[in-house]
């Protein structure tokens, strides 16, 4: 990404225009004549040339397909590059996501940039400092193991006037060097046969270090998707059908038609698009425009109530198993005490602060797409599908976009320039508008839970039985997205599985059940309540049953709901030094039962949640305050212990757990999708508020370091315990038990009125 | 369409526009300044904020004929990455940023804030920063950037 921001800063200098022109260069060419990936065809994951290139100033570029989302993965793959070369971290470039450049190493989501890109990214800089050093031997005529290397240059120990740099061995040219590659995606494992460092030895992993995209993020210089601009660039605008599945009857063009730059209306199949030439007036042309559709073919449930009676009443197409270990139905019906609970979650929106936005260039059988998305590799297949293109005719070049959250798995706003561009013969921008993204944006999937605990005459819990049910989602490898399913290519599969974790399997209860029920939706509908994978996919909820009715049975047996945890954690190290870290930094007094204080018409309290999440650990205490006249909960501090291996950029996964931790609570306090049956109605920032800075809570946080644990990501972990943590805390100050997400004032007054 | 000259970052420029279109297309697609973003269009989230003849505005609901002979300061007209003016230096010293989406409305509002305040209160700052949305939830750097804009202690 560095490598291009610099250039198009130097565009910029010489020409003082904004235009940006990547596509005027065959693929795989670059525009600072510095080394890059063969010149034809894709790179191939094993020649290290694919991965790392040293330039003649002494510039190491590193290769990925993996996208800086706003999380800081570009500058922690930097740290490991520098680590491993022994090179300073101010001369490591990352080019980012351009599918002509980069090998696939999936998509970037699931907060596992870190946890496999990064071993990736080690184990190719480690041949490179191998192959490096076998050259230097070979020049300086010394053995290999005489060698040390420092900031690129390598030198004979004890005679460090012989030396050689980087540059000077390799600079612009290619390694030429075979690697072992085996596997795909995530999954590729790169040059296992080379030795990395020891992690004890790490000098540059491990330190905080200023993110590399910052300063041109301040200043208005980076250049987002939403800001790229391509030679006779015109810009484009989708008319969303008004509800589920209809199709254009008919198309008034009369209005529109005298709107000064209006190009072109644009219907295929149910899409219906316009082009202009300014931005402006495709704004007016799609206000304009008037479409009559055709009646919808089925109806979306009226309201909640219908839409978790569907949930729990319709046929599974799939159940993502979880733990199972004893008999929990048998032992539940013989146990001495039993709780029988079921919680409910919203749709919620990832919610972009910029809306959907791409660039397409489609002449003839090559197609250019640039985008914000997650997966460019994906993308690609997307719009190569779409516009029945070879997937080797279509570059997707990913440009820095606004935070996606997991909504640009499945970026639409690329087929719809793909489609646009096509019918116009020239690149086309197309910008969603805050509407059509509340509206359209493939939701967070709403989820409903039953659980059934048993303890037995000790206070014991020795069953648990834990079902979630849930939507599958839309994504890019799987489903189709809107446009092509508009223009009737239907998706292969009902789409993916919500997930399966945190239903309580990280306890060692003796008789357990996890599993996650998939239930049918009409996904691959054009249908406004589409459904894809949100930060921490479907965790926040199933952790938010499962934490929660752990609370209740502690505070009924009068114990302490970490002295709880701990019991069924005994096996667990990293489970129990999270959780008592957390009771640590927080001053956690022990409670048995809810100790929340009252002052006036101000309760509170303090609650506390744990999870484990693809091998990372998090623990949060919430310190809360109710207002009892109004309902209003305000979250004042969240304390959180996490634990996510080994740390790469310490105040990088800082930032992150911040961030988890506010969006977090503003799900649980704020946040649900309003609709009708004939669609969303939540379609804008006031209808769909998100927390703002006068309720922002403090956040203390402690980073457990682990140099025993690989490292992990730090996107999703610290997320997942906070509205249980938050539930737990009210429960706390005025002993409701919450049920349902959001703890709206008026949900709060309810449950308050109903104890009372 | 009408000639409408603008004053923006201390320069005139005349551009032929719908006198009704938003400043913000004027801003990003005839003066190719990109700071200001689109983000909603509707003046609730602050993406869009530049700062008219003092005060911080949301440039997506102001029609460009309003503007027009109106001092206009835009994110460009703080400073560059090579000379950043002390709201950005803060921003990159507490690492404020995310996504970095909002953050042209964060800094916006915050000059705003500081011409008026020169050292706000915590509550000041949350206040004059309540209409501006970040869903990365950078919100609690953001607050130090601003206490350290203002040169008091973080």
């Amino acid at each position: 990404m560095k490598t291009i921001e610099l250039n198009r800063r130097q565009f910029l200098k010489t020409t003082g225009v904004l235009i940006v022109s990547f596509n005027i260069l065959p693929p795989g060419s670059d525009l600072f004549g510095q080394s890059s990936p063969p010149a034809s065809g894709e790179p191939d994951p094993t020649q290290l040339d694919s991965w790392i290139a040293v330039s003649q100033d002494g510039t190491v570029t590193i290769f990925t397909s993996k996208v800086e989302l706003g999380t800081g993965i570009e500058t922690a793959l930097a740290q490991i590059a520098a680590e491993e070369l022994d090179v300073s971290l101010r001369k490591i470039k990352v080019d980012m996501g351009d599918t002509s450049k980069t090998i696939d190493q999936a998509t970037t989501s699931g907060s596992r940039t870190i946890e496999r890109a990064g071993p990736q990214v080690r184990q190719a800089a480690a041949a490179a400092r191998k192959e490096l050093l076998r050259l230097a031997a070979e020049r300086l005529g010394a053995p290999a193991e005489k060698l040390t290397v420092r900031d690129g240059v390598v030198s004979v120990a004890g005679n460090p006037s012989k030396r050689v740099s980087y540059a000077q061995l390799i600079g612009g040219k290619r390694f030429n060097l075979k690697i072992q590659a085996e596997g795909r995606g995530n999954e590729l494992k790169l040059a296992q046969d080379v030795k990395a460092k020891d992690p004890k030895d790490y000098t540059t992993v491990g330190k905080p270090v200023p993110r590399f995209d910052l300063p041109p993020k301040v200043t208005g210089e980076a250049v987002y998707i939403h800001d790229m601009r391509v030679p006779g660039m015109l810009h484009g605008r989708v008319i969303r059908p008004p509800t589920i599945n209809t199709a254009p009857l008919s198309i008034d063009e009369s209005l529109v038609k005298n709107i000064p730059g209006f190009v072109k209306v644009v219907r295929e199949g149910n899409f219906v698009g316009v082009v202009a030439k300014t931005e402006w007036s495709a704004i007016r042309a799609a206000e304009k425009f008037q479409v009559t559709w055709s009646q919808p073919k089925f109806k979306l449930p009226a309201n909640p109530d219908e839409l978790y009676a569907y949930l729990k009443n319709t046929k599974s197409f799939t159940t993502q198993k979880g733990v199972e270990r004893g008999n929990a139905a048998a032992t539940f019906e013989k146990t001495k005490k039993q709780y029988e609970t079921s919680y409910r979650w919203p749709f919620q929106l990832h919610g972009m602060i910029g809306p959907s936005c791409a660039i397409a260039e489609v002449r003839g059988d090559q197609a250019t797409i640039w985008s914000g998305c997650q997966g460019p590799f994906r993308i690609r297949a997307a719009v190569a599908s779409l516009l029945k293109l070879p997937e080797k005719n279509v570059r997707v070049i990913y440009r820095d976009g606004s935070g996606s959250y997991g909504r640009l798995s499945s970026d639409d706003s690329s087929e719809d320039a793909a489609l646009l561009s096509r019918a116009v013969g020239a690149p086309v921008r197309v910008q969603w508008s805050r509407q059509d993204e509340h509206g359209w944006e493939p939701k967070g999937p709403a989820q409903t839970q039953t659980l059934r605990a048993g303890i037995d005459d000790t206070g014991k819990i020795v069953a648990w039985e834990f079902t979630d049910y849930s939507f599958p989602w839309t994504v890019a490898s799987a489903t189709t997205l809107l446009a092509s399913e508009q223009i009737g290519i239907k998706s292969k599969s009902p789409g993916q599985g919500n997930g399966n974790q945190g239903g309580g399997e990280i306890y060692a209860f003796e008789n357990i059940k996890v599993a996650a029920e998939q239930i049918p939706w009409m996904q691959s509908e054009p249908f406004p309540l589409r459904t894809s994978n949100l930060r921490a996919p479907g965790q926040l909820s199933r952790a938010f049953a499962s934490e929660t009715l752990l609370n209740e049975i502690a505070a009924d047996l009068g114990v302490d709901p970490i002295e709880l945890r701990l019991r069924y954690l005994t096996e667990d190290k990293r489970g129990t030094d999270v959780l008592k870290a957390v009771a640590d930094k927080a001053r956690w007094q022990k409670r048995g039962a809810p100790a929340g204080k009252t002052n006036g018409g101000t309760a509170r309290g303090r609650g506390v949640a744990m999870t484990r999440r693809s091998g990372g650990y998090a623990a949060a205490v919430a310190d809360v305050e109710i207002d009892k006249s109004t309902g209003k909960v305000a979250v004042k501090r969240i304390t959180l212990a996490h634990d996510c291996g080994l740390i790469v950029n310490p105040d990088g996964v800082k930032n992150q757990v911040e961030g988890n931790i506010i969006q977090g609570a503003s799900r649980a306090l704020l946040e649900e999708v309003t609709f009708n049956a004939s669609g969303v109605t939540s379609l804008d920032w006031a209808s769909y508020p998100i927390l703002k800075f006068p309720d922002i809570p403090e956040v203390d946080i402690v980073l457990i370091n682990r140099q025993d644990v690989a490292p992990l990501g730090a996107g999703e972990l610290a997320t997942v315990p906070i509205p249980a943590a938050i539930a737990s805390a009210v429960f706390d100050a005025v002993g409701i038990k919450l049920r349902e997400v959001p703890f709206t004032p008026k949900r709060v007054m309810a449950e308050i009125q109903k104890k009372t | 369409m009408a000639k409408i000259t603008l004053r923006v970052n201390g320069k005139n420029q005349t551009i032929d526009a719908e006198p009704d279109m938003p400043l913000l297309y004027a801003l990003r697609n005839d003066l190719q300044l990109n700071g200001p973003k689109y983000g909603c269009g509707m003046a609730q989230c602050g993406a869009c904020t530049v700062i008219m003849t003092g005060n911080a505005i949301r440039s997506c609901v102001t029609e460009v004929k309003a503007a027009a002979n109106r001092p206009i300061t835009t994110l460009e007209g703080l400073g560059s990455t090579k000379k950043m003016h002390k709201i950005q230096q803060a921003f990159v010293d507490e690492q404020a940023v995310q996504c970095g989406y909002c953050i042209n409305g964060m800094i916006m509002t915050t000059k705003a804030l500081l011409d008026k305040t020169p050292k706000p209160t915590d509550s000041q700052i949350k206040e004059a920063l309540a209409g501006n949305l970040c869903r990365c939830g950078t919100h609690i750097r953001i607050l130090r950037a601003v206490k350290r804009a203002s040169g008091q202690l973080v």
